[in-house]
């Protein structure tokens, strides 16, 4: 049986471990609040982003814009956004095992990656690395998105990568968080159709739009803020998961840490009382021997 | 002002981060890449990309912004305005703006290969709207 003074410190240590657990919980659910309400306020826009792009390919149907056609080039670039920081449960990890274990052939990927541990990762993995843009994440900035988009797209143009994707984690409620990726360039020509065909259905919402220039320069000026969007949001989302997530750690290891000590508790109580007993009988038998 | 002969229509600003401004107005005005527009209510449906210049609303009173970039969503009775930028006038610094312009201005006369043209362009016409917003 351990003794009282081994019990007494893992309890102390236990209990110190159960606070700090305890205040990052509490200001994880203060971020959380603030990222939920930038991601709701952002929503609109990008309902209205979506809505005029799909118009947009929906009217051009045939459109022959290196945006919508076939990739060029075998190389994708993936945009990963995870966090600076661990103590996330697996916040981080679920959005690298998307990339590692998805259908992706790693010679053809460059990452650019948005956090830090995301981009550690992937160099223990050997994937190729673009520039780092882990600051970009601690504060999201619609005008950061831009300039990592314009980055891309001229990559694009050049031929040098043929795709692009991004890869955060989608922020569905408080505790429902999802990783995905998603293809954000060449536009799918299938999604092109779709949206020509679709016209007379129902559900369909579609003002029809007039375009005051022509629906190739529409498109040549809207995807670039398309995809800008898209990355902001993605960024928002992945920052309203990661503080949701590490909130969500966090309570456990609180959790945890009480059920511990509760069993230290009890185990501590039991191991005092015996020694109290043992010194008991030592006195009575040494009274005893004396008389 | 909800009658239908109203000659006042919805108008709706909205950046990534917010939204800037909702409120009714008779007449908006901004520059697009096709030139300088006006809209006034039953205007055709239309999606017109932006380029930097003054925002003006017309409603009871004038409100005046700079808008940057983005893109204008116009149906019959309401405007959307998708911004990626957009400021209000308090919101500018004059002197940061003059001195954008001034070195806009000097960049593109120098006419040095290496230059990025279009962009010392845009900055310069962004510095204008700017300028031009808190006359």
């Amino acid at each position: 049986m351990a003794s009282m003074r081994d019990i007494k410190r893992r309890k102390s240590s236990i209990q110190s471990t159960g606070q700090i657990t305890k205040a990052m919980k509490l200001v994880s659910t203060v971020k959380l609040q603030r990222s939920k309400t930038v991601a709701e306020n952002s929503k609109t826009y990008f309902n209205s982003m979506y809505r005029t792009v799909q118009s947009i390919l929906a009217k051009a149907g045939t459109i022959n814009h290196p945006y919508v056609l076939p990739a060029r080039s075998p190389k994708k670039a993936v945009i990963m956004i995870t966090g600076n920081r661990g103590l996330a449960g697996g916040y981080n990890s679920n959005v690298v095992k998307l990339i590692t274990r998805g259908s992706f052939n790693k010679e053809d990927l460059v990452m650019y990656t948005l956090g830090k541990k995301g981009r550690e990762a992937m160099h223990r993995w050997g994937y190729e690395l673009a520039e780092d843009y882990s600051e970009m994440i601690d504060s999201p900035d619609y005008i950061d998105a831009m300039g990592l988009c314009n980055v891309l797209i001229n990559e694009f143009k050049s031929g040098k990568i043929g795709e692009i994707y991004l890869a955060y984690t989608g922020f569905k409620n408080t505790v429902v968080h999802e990783p995905k990726v998603i293809k954000l360039l060449p536009i799918e020509k299938s999604e092109v159709l779709e949206g020509t065909d679709g016209s007379d259905d129902s559900d369909e919402r579609f003002v029809p739009m007039n375009f005051e220039m022509d629906e190739t320069e529409a498109l040549e000026l809207i995807i670039p803020k398309y995809m800008a969007s898209i990355i902001y949001g993605g960024m928002i989302e992945s920052v309203a998961s990661e503080n949701g997530a590490r909130m969500q750690a966090m309570d456990n290891a609180t959790t945890n840490a009480e059920e511990m000590l509760g069993k230290l508790t009890l185990q501590y109580n039991r191991a005092r009382q015996g020694s109290i007993t043992q010194e008991l009988t030592e006195i009575i038998a040494g009274s005893q021997a004396i008389s | 002002m909800a009658e239908e002969n109203s000659k006042y229509f919805k108008i709706k600003i909205i950046t990534p981060n917010r939204l800037f401004y909702e409120g009714e107005a008779e007449m908006v005005e901004f520059n697009t890449t096709e030139g300088e527009m006006g809209v006034y209510k039953h205007h055709i449906p239309m999606t017109v990309i932006l380029k930097p210049g003054v925002l003006t609303i017309t409603g009871e009173e004038v409100k005046k912004a700079a808008l940057h970039s983005g893109f204008v969503e116009i149906t019959g009775d309401s405007v959307t305005i998708l911004a990626e930028i957009i400021e209000w006038p308090d919101e500018i610094d004059g002197d940061r703006a003059n001195a954008a312009m001034e070195r806009a201005q000097d960049r593109l006369s120098k006419k040095e290969s290496g230059i990025d043209i279009a962009r010392a362009e845009t900055a310069l016409l962004r510095a204008v709207a700017r300028i031009n917003t808190i006359k």
